[in-house]
């Protein structure tokens, strides 16, 4: 029987032998054309010279990542100081980011817990429910929400008509409204993986758990949290790196105080004050920055996994 | 007189209208290895969770050694359990399992890892000791689950079918196993089970579960060889149930006549049984064969199969009714060919009148 089986599956390799370089093609095809070549593009540009009207020189240039982190005066004669400018929005793109993702997570769980508990058809309906505003382009919903929090929306209208407060909330063009915006965005990427986490957790261990005497909140902490922690892990993933290079909340609804990352790039190749070459090196470092959070994350997966 | 572990006062449990147990009273001993047994959906799982405080009840009272704790929740009562699927913590390896219910009661550090040695010791898992539940096997992964559900010294141990994902080999050793750490502990156990095999051979007493209710309580023996009821007779192990009028009942002893026959016999009889239409258990080993004119009964040779160590015997009775009896397979017992007139014999001490 063994020996049967055995045989069988060394045919079936052989019915392929040779063909692996031609059915590996559409794989390689995709990653090739969608990643290594945008990727590969925007680290070449970023290492090239500024051409005045957008576009760039084909001349080696270390302009771009030298306007990031120094100052050299006016003139570019001066000594070179550190340029705070840049990295300032840096830092407050990584607190936004974190902020939104923070409340997206604590928001998200009791969310995703909830849905992933309904019983028969109710959990795809809520499922459904949580994806609809998402059929709706991003601009138009950021847009929506400018007009639901302005000193005259609905939200101030609602609260003074309530009397809960006497004068409008200033809400617009605070880094708050840029962190609603992020968490409003994303807040589906928490639920969905946490949701697939959590529909997978045996509730017997809560049981198990209750039967060792343990309290709700030890049961939360020492048991569910680290059996689903996967699922949190990424929502926080897929929530904190769009966020971080998000550019449509903070353009909308941050004004010019709240310029984050995305607005940055953003600026660098629209219209003829744009400046590829420093655009590409400000994604080249964003790239770099979220790449060393996954790959330490990753590594933290494969020692938990070893163990 | 022992002190009594778990008392059930009139306990009903209702979902909805739906009654899954009904008026259960029950005295768990302490130090006792107790069974419940029935098939499944009798009730029997719902009964231990009840126990454990998984289930609220509807009626009724339970007590734990005098203590009433119906309204405590799960981690507030001291009795642990060992659960069917065993649910060991994925993330967690063996020790921490273990010692997570030690640590939930605030021992100190090293009293709960010289517990938790103990009781790894106890199953034979020392070396095993630093795995995740995914390493291990499944009779591994059960012994986990009993460690960690005795590392608290519960008061009672609560064992949900803890065997029933074992195979029948390892099935047969955790038994004995089970059976000698409960007396080694002495931890009162209530082990719920659907296989009367398992539960006759380790229970020091049997709750027998149908519908919800029980029907009878007793030792092994008891209950095989004085059921209560129809079920009980039938569920536990085989019977033959012949129908007899019952002209008297009295003692203990019931006064029968039966089918076809002019026959007439006393034999024990259960509490419930009345005069009239009543039910007459005979095991199939307590019937012997022999000719037809000696016989209580009378019939026809329909069916024989070979059990190894046993014949089974049908044989039809003149009123159509089939009756089953074991002969032991040896040289001196005498086969009847199908279609054989034969007589059938018991002694009447060893049928019994049922509650009907």
């Amino acid at each position: 029987m063994a020996a049967q089986i055995a045989k069988k599956s060394t045919s079936n390799t052989s019915t392929y032998a040779g063909l692996g370089v031609f059915l590996m093609l559409p794989s390689w095809a995709v990653i090739g054309f969608f990643l290594v070549l945008p990727v590969g593009m925007m680290l070449i540009y970023s290492f090239l010279t500024k051409e005045f009207r957008g576009g760039v020189i084909w001349e080696f240039s270390l302009n771009a990542y030298d306007q990031f982190f120094f100052d050299r005066g006016l003139f570019g004669d001066a000594p070179p100081v550190i340029e705070w400018t840049y990295i300032n929005i840096f830092w407050r793109s990584i607190w936004q980011a974190g902020v939104a993702t923070f409340f997206s997570l604590l928001i998200g769980f009791p969310t995703a817990w909830f849905i992933a508990t309904r019983t028969g058809p109710n959990k795809s309906v809520w499922l459904f429910l949580i994806t609809i505003p998402y059929w709706v382009n991003l601009l138009i919903r950021t847009i929506s929400m400018k007009f639901l929090i302005r000193d005259t929306g609905p939200l101030n209208e609602w609260l003074l008509s309530l009397g809960v407060i006497s004068e409008p909330i200033h809400i617009i063009n605070t880094s708050f409204a840029v962190q609603l915006g992020l968490f409003y965005s994303y807040l589906p990427f928490m639920v969905l993986p946490i949701y697939a986490s959590v529909e997978r957790y045996n509730f017997a261990y809560s049981e198990v758990a209750a039967d060792l005497y343990a309290s709700r909140r030890a049961t939360l902490t020492k048991i569910i949290i680290p059996i689903v922690k996967p699922g949190i892990i990424a929502g926080c993933i897929l929530v904190f790196v769009p966020s971080l290079g998000a550019f449509l909340a903070p353009d909308l609804l941050g004004g010019a105080k709240n310029f984050m990352i995305g607005s940055l790039i953003e600026e660098q190749f629209k219209g003829n004050a744009g400046n590829w070459p420093f655009g590409a090196a400000v994604s080249m470092i964003l790239l770099s920055m979220v790449l060393v959070v996954l790959t330490f994350y990753a590594r933290q997966q494969a020692k938990e996994g070893a163990r | 007189m022992s002190e009594i572990a778990v008392d059930i006062l009139n306990m009903t449990k209702r979902y909805g209208s739906f009654v899954a147990l009904r008026d259960v009273c029950l005295s768990i001993k302490d130090n006792e290895f107790f069974t419940l047994l029935g098939p499944s959906g009798c009730g029997k799982t719902t009964l231990l969770r009840t126990i454990a405080g998984f289930e609220a009840i509807s009626e009724g009272a339970i007590k734990l050694y005098g203590e009433d704790i119906a309204d405590l929740p799960p981690n507030k009562r001291p009795v642990n359990t060992v659960f069917q699927q065993y649910a060991l913590f994925p993330h967690m390896n063996v020790r921490a399992n273990v010692i997570f219910g030690l640590q939930r009661l605030g021992q100190d550090e090293t009293t709960a890892r010289a517990r938790v040695d103990e009781v790894l010791d106890m199953v034979q898992l020392m070396e095993f000791a630093d795995r995740l539940p995914a390493q291990l096997s499944g009779g591994q992964q059960q012994r986990v689950a009993l460690a960690r559900a005795l590392a608290p010294k519960p008061k009672v141990l609560l064992l949900d079918e803890p065997l029933s994902a074992l195979d029948l080999k390892l099935r047969q050793s955790v038994r004995q196993e089970l059976q000698q750490i409960q007396q080694t502990t002495g931890i009162t156990f209530v082990f719920v089970t659907h296989d009367q095999e398992e539960a006759l051979t380790m229970s020091d007493r049997i709750a027998v579960i149908a519908d919800g209710q029980v029907q009878q309580v007793g030792s092994a023996r008891d209950i095989y060889e004085a059921p209560q009821n129809r079920f009980v007779a039938d569920f536990i192990g085989e019977t033959n149930l012949i129908d007899v009028a019952v002209s008297s009942v009295s003692g203990g002893y019931a006064t029968c006549v039966l089918p076809g026959g002019d026959v007439q016999f006393t034999c024990p009889a259960a509490a419930g049984a009345v005069v009239g239409h009543g039910h007459l258990s005979v095991r199939p080993e307590r019937v012997s064969l022999v000719k037809p004119q000696d016989g209580l009964l009378r019939g026809v040779t329909t069916r024989q199969v070979y059990l190894g160590t046993d014949m089974s015997v049908d044989v039809r009775l003149e009123g159509g009714k089939i009756i089953t009896l074991r002969l032991q397979n040896s040289e001196e017992t005498h086969i009847p060919e199908i279609g054989d007139p034969v007589g059938l014999n018991f002694e009447t001490g060893t049928a019994r009148l049922l509650e009907d």
